[in-house]
């Protein structure tokens, strides 16, 4: 206890904005654990300073620390659930404090949630995503603990509800704002109805709800008229009746997701006449075609985003008479679409407005990419996106009349040069986002002019190409860099990290995928000048030993870690980083083979938020497992080939770790593994999948040893 | 063959025996036929294509009994009506078929021929040819006949005008003799009798007196404006709305008919007609004038049993429309926007529904009333079968309708349903499967008459099914086509044609004795 208060003061004293508060209150009161005191009751307001009583009050004296404090504190501690957790272990009032200070609950687990209730009485948002299985008798208690202050409610990723529990709940909960219902796909229409009577609905998804018909959705139109947000992607119980009814009752609307539903152009009429709407998207609606689009009149004015992508139907006559009347469109996505020509680009000139293309998988054509950059001078994004046809012409010509461009993708677009790269640096030197992985045309000398012009740079995306040191030596200037994918550039070494390292302090992520040339000096500079770290990848670069894990325990931050086929990686450094690293939520270590129990052991014991790991080819046994299973937060395992694994173990192991979601297991164990026992876990909400591959040598491993 | 077999399966025995012996006595072999054809198509108002689709069915039937020599005189005669046909198109591909089939047997004819020479003892195989061109010839008569009936509706209208020869006596008649006058020109000397008299037994086919004729004014109805036949025609039938609404398109000039206004109790008198003698009512004019045969032998007389409205083909016919009596109705003559009503059949319904009371309730859903009583039957039709219901109670058999009504009022709901899971989907598999239930029977139908080239099977089945002459399937298809908005099971449909067809044709023949 005294660890986490120390903990606390720690912050308190490094933390910022906290320096008038010192709190040398220690030596005064040398066991604060067993608060004496039942309930502080009302304080009053303390002014920054703490007056203390005297010694033989025998008071605890955070209790004279006010609530507006406390939760001023907390606010700060807004974006660190570990700390929160040690701050309300302070003492009572820090407890009391933090309970009625928190506003969203996201457990890991539906059974322990009433008890969460009662514990955190003014919650208004409860996020049931992490849940597989939420029971109706669990939204019961969630009406009836929260009541009014109950705002949002997210159960996108759980089943085992009825429209009971719904109802309780949007009974209860008058204040409900927020619902997610996606991926419900047994709820019916009478869930639907019971939706209908939240009135203060504002925002709602219903994604993947096949079975709910017009008939609820005209029910939820009738009853949530405060609607500004709803999403219906992929209801096919769904028609142009009730979608024109939502437009008809619920004005209110401003982002509507109508993809992969059955609306026809009728429906569209109507939903473009809603007076607010900003954001449609219409991805994969295969029933709307050229002809309904052509007989579209009235004007939508407000429309600023419009999603198009995978309409197949609809082509430049429909598209064109449909941008007519959208004039105010900011957003356009028309991935995967149709052919882009002059025809179909013309229209853009009625959009004045227009910032962000969107044309990822189209086939492009020249001409049409000329007209786009004659009709647009201020786009910020372009996405060309596995785009074939793009070609420097096509490419500089949009690029040198948009200076503003901030964001562009221009992945794959293999048939592009330096010239393009050149044109890009010179006039587009505000790129904040680039990203052109596998553009194989582009040489070496291409990649260095990106980092010598464009230092604004933070999301750079160069996978797979001819990048080497000299490139990377070129981006140190690009000191707001915070991702950065290399992945599959052979020619890059230790030297070309080592300038990273120096240069881009706010690295987030680091993408090294199969980059073999990079070895422990290059990782250990990183890990050094990038304390920031959070996300890192080395899968298959083979001369990673401890060394780099040790150097990246350093990062704190470290939530994913991928080393898939180090060879030369062992416990050792996987202990170091599951010591250093508190918040790694994801690992995988398959192909890791000298990584064994001692390994997991630690990890069980430190990374408590580990959601996902893969233990692939590891020397793990059921030991580790077992200890493995302890982590309350798993949720994903993949533990194929794992010599030292039992069918007991196994079992042992699947029953302890009660928060599984997905399972992969060799399906040699499914026999072995008693059926109710499976039937139990998958009831839990875990799902197994079966690989049957077969064994692979671990050939890389001999070769390392030989030559070591 | 035998005759027999084609007697009507569901008709009483003793009529039914006397009818088909009166036939193969007093007619001529190819006879019965064409009667039969006529007076099924008189009814069948309204029906267009259908019948051609349909048609072939009949082949198969009736096919035993017709003289191969008759296909080409038919159609020398058929010939050029499809000039003036509406579908030449069909008509032609039709013809063009027939041509095709007239070779095939040929052909066939050709071969016995020449098999006669020098085979001795084929005999089994010969049997089998002649049996073939039997079909064969049977189905293109079947087809030529057929092919003329579509024409009918077209013809009738025509005829009026463009054939002075036909017209004179026809126009007498009513449009029953116009239709059978495309028949063939034989029948004409011995139909008329039939149906002039034909009014004697309109109180059996109640649901199928719509050509018939209520009385005067209607036949001149017909006669002024025989492209509205199909509207006014049905005069107690179920779907009386639709021509009470329906003739809101006509655009008369105002002064170019003459309007005439019924009193109230005129409106709401049960009969409008009387008989001089014992001062009882009747509804009809032609009930009347049967009535007066028992008053004494001088009312026996064709004249004066001939429908009194000879003259009103001979004059220019005068357009009259009506006016209803309640000032304020739109309806009404003085009422700014007048629309006049057509016929006094329109005058009686528009009253009863706008201006009277509603004393009809349906005794399913204790909710519905109607002050028409045809309204109140037709809403029983589909009493309980409203799935789409609105939180206010009013229940809708369309979706679309329901939702319209959520749109326009506020704070209704679609209601759901408990057992929602069931009945969401429920009425979707209903009207699916209704579909195709109706699919099958069309396609059925399709299957078993186009395929000529089977002749084989086709003469198997005929024989199988001579008594399928009236078959009721056969009923179905040609004449509810336009007149049934529902598709309803075969033998639900089945009862009333037959009872018609088996009294009509056995009062005729009575009738024909007693002359």
């Amino acid at each position: 206890m005294a660890e986490t208060v120390g903990n606390l003061c720690r912050k308190m004293h490094g933390g910022e904005g906290f320096d008038t508060l010192t709190l040398d209150l220690f030596s005064r009161a040398p066991s604060p654990a067993p608060c004496s005191y039942s309930k502080p009751a009302k304080r009053p307001r303390v002014d920054g300073a703490v007056t203390m009583g005297k010694d033989e009050d025998r008071q605890n004296p955070f209790d004279f620390l006010s609530e507006e404090i406390l939760f001023l504190i907390l606010d700060r501690l807004e974006s660190e659930p570990l700390s929160k957790k040690s701050f309300s272990l302070v003492c009572r009032s820090f407890y009391t404090a933090e309970s009625c200070h928190r506003r969203e609950l996201t457990p890991l687990r539906s059974g322990l949630l009433p008890a969460a209730l009662a514990r955190y009485p003014s919650v208004e948002k409860v996020d049931l995503s992490l849940c597989p299985t939420v029971t109706d008798t669990v939204l019961f208690s969630v009406g009836n603990c929260l009541r009014s202050s109950l705002r949002s409610i997210d159960l996108s990723r759980s089943k085992g509800f009825s429209h009971a529990g719904i109802e309780s709940v949007v009974e209860n909960c008058a204040n409900l704002v927020e619902m997610n219902l996606s991926n419900a796909t047994d709820l019916s229409d009478a869930a639907a109805a019971a939706i209908g009577r939240a009135r203060n609905l504002e925002r709602l998804w219903l994604a993947r709800c096949k079975l709910v018909t017009d008939m609820g959705i005209g029910c939820i139109a009738v009853g949530c008229q405060k609607l500004k947000l709803l999403c219906l992607k992929w209801c096919l119980g769904i028609s142009d009746l009730g979608v024109a009814l939502v437009a008809v009752k619920c004005k209110q609307l401003r982002n509507l997701n109508l993809s992969f539903t059955l609306v026809t152009g009728a429906g569209l009429e109507v939903v473009l006449q809603l007076p607010y709407l900003e954001d449609l998207a219409l991805v994969g609606c295969l029933c709307i075609d050229d002809g309904s689009l052509l007989s579209l009149k009235h004007e939508c004015k407000s429309l600023q985003v419009l999603n198009l992508s995978n309409s197949q139907p609809i082509n430049h006559a429909g598209l064109s008479s449909l941008l007519n009347i959208t004039v105010g469109l900011r957003q356009l996505n028309m991935a995967y679409c149709c052919m882009v020509t002059h025809s179909l680009t013309s229209s853009f000139r009625k959009l004045a407005k227009l910032q962000s293309v969107k044309l990822d998988g189209c086939e492009v054509t020249t001409a049409g990419l000329k007209t786009i950059a004659n009709a647009c001078v201020s786009l910020t994004e372009l996405s060309l996106r596995k785009c074939s046809g793009v070609t420097d012409d096509g490419l500089s010509s949009i690029v040198m009349k948009n200076k503003g461009l901030t964001n562009l993708d221009i992945t794959c677009c293999g048939n592009i040069t330096d010239l393009s790269l050149a044109n890009i640096t010179s006039s587009c030197t505000s790129l904040i986002t680039l990203q052109m992985e596998s553009c194989t045309l582009v040489s070496k000398e291409g990649f260095r002019l990106i980092g010598q012009h464009c230092h604004l740079l933070e999301h750079l995306d160069l996978t797979d190409n001819e990048l080497d040191d000299e490139g990377l030596k070129a981006f140190s200037g690009c000191h707001k860099l915070s991702i950065l994918k290399i992945g599959i550039c052979l020619k890059i070494s230790d030297e070309g990290l080592i300038h990273i390292a120096k240069n881009c302090p706010k690295l987030r992520e680091l993408d090294l995928y199969r980059s073999a040339g990079v070895k422990d000096a290059g990782i250990r500079a990183i890990a050094h000048g990038c304390p920031q770290l959070q996300i890192t990848n080395l899968a298959y670069c083979t001369w990673i030993t401890d060394a780099s894990l040790r150097a990246l325990s350093k990062c704190s931050d470290l939530n994913t870690l991928e080393i898939r086929g180090c060879p030369q990686v062992s416990s050792a450094g996987v202990i170091a980083i599951a010591v250093g690293c508190p918040k790694l939520t994801k690992l995988d270590i398959k192909k890791c083979y000298y990584v064994n129990d001692a390994a997991m052991l630690i990890l069980a014991r430190f990374s408590r938020n580990l959601h996902q790991i893969n233990l692939s080819y590891c020397s793990i046994t059921n030991v580790g497992l077992l200890a493995l299973a302890s982590v309350g937060c798993l949720q994903n395992m993949t533990i194929l080939h794992l010599k030292g694994l039992t069918p007991n173990g196994l079992a042992a192991a699947l029953l302890a770790c009660g928060g599984l979601t997905k399972v992969k297991l060799n399906s040699s164990f499914k026999p072995l593994i008693p059926r109710p026992l499976l039937e139990h876990v998958e009831e839990r909400g875990c799902v197994f999948q079966w690989i049957d591959k077969p064994f692979q040598v671990p050939f890389s491993s001999l070769v390392q040893e030989t030559c070591t | 063959m035998d005759l027999k077999l084609r007697k009507p399966p569901e008709t009483s025995s003793r009529a039914s025996s006397t009818m088909v012996n009166d036939i193969s006595k007093n007619l001529k072999p190819d006879m019965p036929f064409i009667q039969f054809d006529s007076s099924s198509l008189g009814y069948s108002v309204g029906q267009d294509r259908s019948m051609s689709e349909v048609s072939p069915q009949v082949v198969n039937q009736s096919h035993c009994f017709y003289a191969p020599e008759r296909e080409t005189k038919i159609k020398n005669h058929l010939g050029p009506s499809s000039v003036i046909d509406w579908n030449p198109r069909l008509m032609l591909s039709n013809l063009s078929f027939l041509e095709q089939k007239i070779h095939q047997v040929q052909d066939i004819v050709r071969s016995i021929i020449s098999q006669e020479d020098h085979v001795v003892d084929r005999g089994n195989e010969l049997a089998a040819q002649q049996q073939l061109v039997t079909a064969d010839l049977t189905y293109i008569i079947i087809q030529l006949i057929s092919t003329a009936g579509t024409l009918l509706p077209n013809i009738k209208n025509t005829l009026l005008s463009t054939d002075p020869a036909v017209g004179q006596p026809s126009s007498a008649m009513g449009m029953n003799t116009n239709l059978s006058s495309c028949g063939g020109q034989k029948p004409i000397e011995i139909l008329p009798p039939e149906v002039a008299k034909s009014s004697e037994y309109d109180e059996l086919m109640k649901d199928f007196d719509a050509c018939v004729g209520e009385g005067d004014e209607l036949i001149k109805c017909l006669n002024n404006a025989g492209a509205e036949l199909s509207e006014s025609m049905p005069i107690d039938d179920h779907d009386a709305k639709d021509y009470d609404d329906g003739m809101d398109g006509e655009n008369l000039p105002p002064g170019s008919y003459e309007v005439l206004q019924l009193e109230k109790e005129e409106i709401l008198a049960p009969h409008t007609h009387f008989c001089l003698i014992c001062g009882k009512g009747f509804k009809r004019d032609a009930n009347l004038r049967m009535h007066m045969r028992g008053h004494g032998d001088e009312y026996k007389t064709p004249a004066a049993l001939a429908k009194p409205s000879k003259e009103a083909s001979s004059e220019p016919p005068i357009i009259r429309r009506y006016s209803c009596p309640f000032v304020g109705c739109k309806r009404n003559k003085e009422h700014k926007k007048f629309q006049p009503l057509k016929t006094i059949l329109c005058v009686k319904n528009h009253y009863k529904r706008s201006h009277c009371d509603k004393s009809y309730t349906c005794c399913r859903c204790k909710t519905k009333k109607f002050s028409v009583i045809a309204d109140l039957k037709t809403h029983e039709k589909h009493c309980g079968r409203d799935k789409w219901i609105c939180s206010c109670g009013t229940t809708f058999s369309r979706k679309d309708k329901l939702f319209g009504h959520v749109a326009l009022f506020q704070g209704h709901t679609p209601a759901i349903p408990m057992d929602d899971a069931k009945v969401s989907g429920a009425p979707d598999q209903v009207q699916a499967s209704e579909s195709t239930n109706g699919m099958a029977e069309h396609t059925g139908f399709n299957f078993t008459g186009n395929t000529p080239n089977d002749a084989q099977s086709l003469d198997i089945k005929g024989a199988d099914d001579c008594q399928g002459y009236f078959s009721p399937m056969n009923f179905d298809a040609c004449n509810f086509m336009g007149l049934d908005e529902f598709p309803r099971s075969v033998y639900e449909v089945s009862e009333s044609p037959f009872s018609f067809l088996s009294t009509g044709s056995f009062s005729f023949i009575q009738r024909h004795g007693e002359n």
